[in-house]
Order: structure tokens, then C-alpha cells, then sequence
């Protein structure tokens, strides 16, 4: 078992890489707020990045390229209304990323909790070699070290694989691997959850009935992510994928290398979309250059673009009609139209000059999506999931994390509204979910734990 | 978790404040317990009775803390509430003051709330026999009391604290510190239950009473409200 794994893992590599680096919805506007923290596919057990992409608010820009399209006397007065409007859903779009990351979260604890499976340790991936059953601490330390090191290396050898892809348009091959890693996250790894799941409650099943479950569920989560869907069945399937690579991932990390790797992964995600020629905001450029959609399956949406109330026929806006990503066949398609309508984002006030003015009304009563990368769900993920695995103070500090992680998604996103530009998601969170975690296992907890004792209140 | 589902789901701006809430009762519970870790380290582990005289300073302290941290989260709304009315359309605020007060005193209890329950919870629903070792056998039960008041009484401290704050009246500041200094002293008296349960119930009772009186009730809306005129 896990040698394959290692095998698929040294498959899905190239993939998850590549897929991760999505550029944010281009509209046409260069402008628009994605919050893009190093985004990897979230396939394999091996990386991922995110992106908290928020569509949101056209800003004072989108208000520039509309003038150029001959609506200028519309212009101020959308201008203004789109960013109050922005900062007025500001608190809509924090829930409409809270729930899912929530979600996800539970799922985690819920099966970390209940599932012996994955806290048992039976192994490690191959990009963690250095292992941490040593006798000394030094010895371990500079281990799992070692293990960052490797593992961020691999990480970044992909994100710039991927932004070469990109770049020279290799679409077809980012596509197939994408397809190749759903297709075995959806199946492989649902169908070792299920396994262990169904052990854990002693429940039988017998091999016809977990191919049916397991056949329906990977069909329809495939057409789910990759084409179309609910909108609601697209965020359940990402939601649970992400729970399931978080669930691998804190199972084949070692316990220290977990944590330094989450803390450079943050470090990473900041420098990669914030530097000038860091591979993500390279990638951001490019598409926005291009004016070209994100890939499906790697970033998390949140809101449904409604066309309904455009009046023309048009192929730019027939694609998105229900959902915030599309394949990016569609997207290409959709964006060589003249309209240039953005399919990901649900705010097409902005792209469309050639529209009649009665149309963009219709177009304001439209959802504003925020989008988030896979990678940072994972990692998230990992973060409560590992407290909850391995803290000793249980509960407390399991929860003290997940506010903690709220919080810092709190923050970024204000600070998107703030910027309005591609923003790493992981930083403030990761790092206000370590300060967290390790403050309250070892501070808070014999506190607690002594008034508890005594049933005393604070 | 009743009065989470009716009054701050629905809106999302509830739901920020009040997890803004949580955290910042969470940072305040980490720097009390640093304070209390660091006095726990430098002294003898074998003193008992300098033990307890830390572990009761560690909770005054703790709750001075809280108090101070409520201060400053008030501090953060009020430049919140500008930022919102400077944003919204017709120039005054989607929430009120009054409402973050509320939102802010949930979100503090229901994070006290859980960190006091909820290992009890989880080793509840394991295997055991309460009180085996000559203590009390309604561990669970009064403690499962004693957090929920001590929830509602945030909620209401925070309700209270906010309009002393806002209309600079020291004295109400004052009562809701005393006050809550009073109810964490009260469970010293733990597992002496009657020292600790009846105090608090009394003081959440007219803390309620209070809170109700500030925010625009009175006797009449109460008489309306349940004969459902």
C-alpha cells in the first residue's frame, strides 16, 4: 500500500504542481483581487497551493477600463457603488469561506478522533526520507529539517514546471494530469477512507455494493469538478477531497517535519505570490495578461454567477452560466469573445463594454464569489488536524486553533479588501494557528487542567 | 447554542464579531496562563499552600484580564462601527453598538463555556464513575451549571460593559470587574456547591435584569411580551 502510494505520489507530483498554480479569474481589468497564496492542485499527497482568490469588488481600475469602452458616465457612479458594495458583502464572503473551511475542519477532527487509522504511524512519503525515530533531540530536529528542505524544494521545482507549462501553453498536459489526480484522489483515497472508516464501527460491506458507492461517487464528483455541476455538489466534492489529502497528509508526516513544513510553507506562499518574480504572481500575470480562467478543481468557490438576466445570447455568458470555474476549454472559449466575460468571476459589471447599460443593472444584483485555493483548505486542515491528533490538551487546543485559523482568514481577507490584489492565504493563518497550538498545549493546558481539578472558573 | 442559532446566524457580521470575540478571550486566557506558568515554574512544586495562593492569583488575574481584553475589543468596534457607517449607503451603521455588545459578551462566553467543558464532555462520554475518589458525584452536573452560567453572565457583562462604556459611567465598568472577580471567588468554595451555584444564579439574575433595563426594556415590554398582547 504504500509503495503504490509512493508511486502515485511521485505521479501526482508533476501534476499537483502544475495544476496548483491557477491564475485568478483574468478579467479583462488587470485589477481584480485574488488572493493567491502559492496555489498547488490538491491531488496528491504531495503539494499544494492555495489561493484565496475573492472576486471580489471591480476597483477604481475596472472603473478606468470601462470608461475606455465608452461608458463613462456610468463609470464614477459604479465605481463607487461596486466598493461599498465590496466592503458591504465583505462580511457575506468571510461566511461564504467560513462555512466551508469549517467544514472541512470537522470532518478531519471528527474522523482523526474516531478513526485509529490515521493516527497509527505506518510509514512516510518519499519526500520526507529523514525519519524521526531518533534518540536525540538535535538529531531529530535537524531531521525534520532536512525534510522541509527537501519537501519545499520539490514544491518549488513543480510551481515552476507549472508557470513553464503555462507559459508556453501546454494546456492539454496540465489538463490530463489534473484529470489523472481527481481521478485517483476521488477513487484511491475514498476508498482506503471508506475501508478504514468501516472497520472503525465494524460495519460490513461487501465488495459490490463499496464498487457501486465507490464507482458513483468518483463519477460523479469527476463531472462535478471538471464540467458541470451543483454548485453546492462542486463544493461538497472539493470540501471532502481536501479532507481526504489533509487526513493522508497528517498521517505520513512525522511529527516535527509537519510542523516546520507548515511553518515554511507559509513563508514559501508569502514569498511566491508577493515577490516580483516569484512563480505565482509570474503565473497571476500571465493569465491576467491572457485573460484566461482559472483551472477547474484546484481553487474553491463560493458564489454562482447569474446571467439570467442578460438579454443576448451571448457565448460569453451562456458558458458560466452556473458555476464560478469552468474547464478552462470553456473559459478559453468564452474569453476569446468579444464581451470578454469573465466566466470565474461573478462580477461581470466590470467586463462588459459592450453591453447595454440595462444589462449591467441586471448584472449588480449578481452573487460576488470569493475563492480559495485547495492547498490552503489542506493545509488548514492539517494544522487542526495534527492539534488534534497530537496535542495533549485535547479539545482545548483543537479549538483554540480553529478560531485562531478564522481568525487569520478574517484578517487576510480584509486585508484582500484592503489591497485588492492576489494575496497569500496561509501566512497569517498558519502562523497564528502554530503561535496558538503551541502556546496552548504547553501554557494553557496544565492551567486549564489544574482549575478543572479544583472546578474553579474564570 | 440556542441563542447562537437565533440571534448571530443569521447575520454574518454577527458571526465575525462574535468569533472575533472568542479570539480575543482566547488571548487573554493565553497570557494569564503564561503569567500563571511562569509564577508555577519559579516556585516550589512542593508548597501546597503556595500552590493554591498562586493558582488563586492566577484566576484573579486571569479575570482582570478578561476584562481588560473586553476593553479593548470594545476600543476595536467603535473604530469598526465608523469604518461601517463611513461604508454603508444611507450613512448609519448595519449593526449597532448595542448589538456587537451582545454578540461580543456571546462570543466571549461561549468560548469560556467550551474551554471549561468540553474535555469534561469528552471524557463523559467515555467509561467511569463520577466522584470514585470521594469526590463530589455531581461533578458533571454542576459543572455543567456553573458554565452555563457563567456564559449567560458574559453575555450579559458584555451588554453591561459596553453601555458604561459608551456612556462613560465608570461605575457600571466597576460592577461588571466586581462582579466577576465575586463569581470566580464564589467557585473557590468548590465542591461546597451551594457557595458557588447560589451566588452565581443570583448574579446572573440581576445582571440579567440589568442588561434588560439598559437595553430599552422594561416591565411593561416584559408584561406585553409574555401575556403575547
Amino acid at each position: 500500500m504504500i509503495t503504490f502510494m509512493n508511486n502515485s505520489d511521485s505521479e501526482e507530483e508533476p501534476c499537483n504542481e502544475r495544476t496548483s498554480l491557477m491564475s485568478a479569474e483574468s478579467p479583462p481589468v488587470p485589477s481584480y483581487q485574488d488572493s493567491l497564496p502559492a496555489s498547488e492542485a490538491g491531488e496528491a499527497q504531495a503539494h499544494r497551493k492555495r489561493r484565496a482568490g475573492s472576486s471580489r469588488s471591480p476597483n477604481n481600475i475596472a472603473g478606468g477600463e470601462m470608461s475606455g469602452s465608452g461608458v463613462p458616465v456610468r463609470e464614477s457612479a459604479l465605481e463607487n457603488e461596486e466598493e461599498e458594495l465590496t466592503l458591504k458583502y465583505g462580511a457575506k464572503h468571510v461566511i461564504m469561506l467560513f462555512v466551508p473551511v469549517t467544514l472541512c475542519m470537522i470532518v478531519v477532527v471528527a474522523t482523526i478522533k474516531s478513526v485509529r487509522f490515521y493516527t497509527e504511524k505506518n510509514g512516510q512519503l518519499i519526500y520526507t526520507p529523514f525519519s524521526e525515530d531518533t534518540p536525540s533531540v538535535g538529531q531529530r530536529l535537524l531531521n525534520s529539517v532536512l525534510n522541509t528542505i527537501i519537501m519545499i524544494s520539490v514544491i518549488i521545482v513543480m510551481t515552476v514546471f507549472l508557470v513553464l507549462l503555462y507559459k508556453y501553453r501546454c494546456y492539454k498536459f496540465i489538463h490530463g494530469w489534473l484529470i489523472l489526480s481527481s481521478l485517483m484522489l476521488l477513487f484511491l483515497f475514498t476508498y482506503i477512507y471508506l475501508g478504514e472508516v468501516l472497520k472503525t464501527y465494524n460495519v460490513a460491506m461487501d465488495y459490490p455494493t463499496l464498487f457501486l458507492v465507490i464507482w458513483n461517487f468518483g463519477a460523479v464528483g469527476m463531472i462535478c469538478i471538471h464540467w458541470k455541476g451543483p454548485l453546492q455538489l462542486q463544493q461538497a466534492y472539493l470540501i471532502m477531497i481536501s479532507a481526504l489529502m489533509a487526513l493522508v497528509f497528517i498521517k505520513y508526516l512525522p511529527e516535527w517535519s509537519a510542523w516546520v513544513i507548515l511553518g515554511a510553507i507559509s513563508i514559501y506562499d508569502l514569498m511566491a505570490v508577493l515577490c516580483p518574480k516569484g512563480p505565482l504572481r509570474m503565473l497571476v500575470e500571465t493569465a491576467q495578461e491572457r485573460n484566461e480562467p482559472i483551472f477547474p478543481a484546484l481553487i474553491y468557490s463560493s458564489a454562482m454567477m447569474w446571467t439570467v438576466g442578460m438579454a443576448k445570447p451571448d457565448t460569453a455568458t451562456r458558458g458560466p452560466s452556473h458555476q464560478t470555474w469552468d474547464a478552462a476549454e470553456d473559459g478559453r472559449d468564452h474569453h476569446r469573445s468579444p464581451s470578454h466575460t469573465d466566466s470565474r468571476i461573478s462580477e461581470t459589471r466590470s467586463p462588459v463594454p459592450t453591453r447595454p447599460v440595462t444589462s449591467l443593472e441586471e448584472l449588480e444584483e449578481e452573487e460576488r464569489g470569493v475563492k480559495l485555493g485547495l492547498g490552503d483548505f489542506i493545509f488548514y486542515s492539517v494544522l487542526v488536524g495534527k492539534a488534534a491528533a497530537t496535542a495533549s490538551g485535547d479539545w482545548n487546543t483543537t479549538l483554540a486553533c480553529f478560531v485562531a485559523i478564522l481568525i487569520g482568514l478574517c484578517l487576510t481577507l480584509l486585508l484582500l479588501a484592503v489591497f485588492k490584489k492576489a494575496l497569500p492565504a496561509l501566512p497569517i493563518s498558519i502562523t497564528f494557528g502554530l503561535i496558538f497550538y503551541f502556546s496552548t498545549d504547553n501554557l494553557v493546558r496544565p492551567f486549564m487542567d489544574t482549575l478543572a481539578s479544583h472546578q474553579l472558573y474564570i | 447554542y440556542g441563542l447562537f442559532l437565533f440571534t448571530i446566524a443569521r447575520d454574518p457580521l454577527r458571526i465575525i464579531i462574535l468569533i472575533a470575540g472568542a479570539f480575543f478571550w482566547l488571548v487573554s486566557l493565553l497570557l494569564s496562563s503564561l503569567i500563571w506558568f511562569i509564577a508555577v515554574k519559579a516556585s516550589d512544586p512542593r508548597d501546597e499552600r503556595l500552590q493554591k495562593g498562586l493558582l488563586i492569583f492566577g484566576v484573579m488575574f486571569s479575570v482582570l484580564l478578561q476584562e481588560a481584553f473586553r476593553f479593548l475589543y470594545y476600543k476595536l468596534l467603535r473604530k469598526a462601527i465608523e469604518g461601517l457607517v463611513a461604508l454603508s449607503e444611507d450613512g448609519c451603521s448595519p449593526i449597532s453598538i448595542q448589538q456587537m455588545a451582545y454578540v461580543a459578551g456571546v462570543g466571549f462566553g461561549l468560548m469560556s463555556g467550551a474551554f471549561s467543558m468540553i474535555n469534561l464532555l469528552a471524557d463523559a462520554l467515555g467509561p467511569g464513575t463520577v466522584g470514585i475518589h470521594g469526590d463530589s458525584q455531581l461533578y458533571f452536573l454542576t459543572s455543567a451549571f456553573m458554565t452555563m452560567v457563567l456564559i449567560f453572565l458574559h453575555t450579559f457583562w458584555g451588554i453591561l460593559f459596553f453601555h458604561g462604556c459608551e456612556h462613560r459611567r465608570w461605575w457600571e465598568i466597576m460592577a461588571v470587574v466586581v462582579m466577576h472577580l465575586t463569581v470566580s471567588g464564589s467557585s473557590f468554595c468548590n465542591p461546597l456547591y451551594v457557595g458557588s451555584l447560589v451566588p452565581s444564579y443570583l448574579l446572573m439574575a440581576a445582571a440579567a435584569a440589568w442588561a434588560y433595563l439598559l437595553s430599552g426594556g422594561s416591565a411593561q415590554n416584559l408584561r406585553r411580551f409574555l401575556l403575547c398582547k
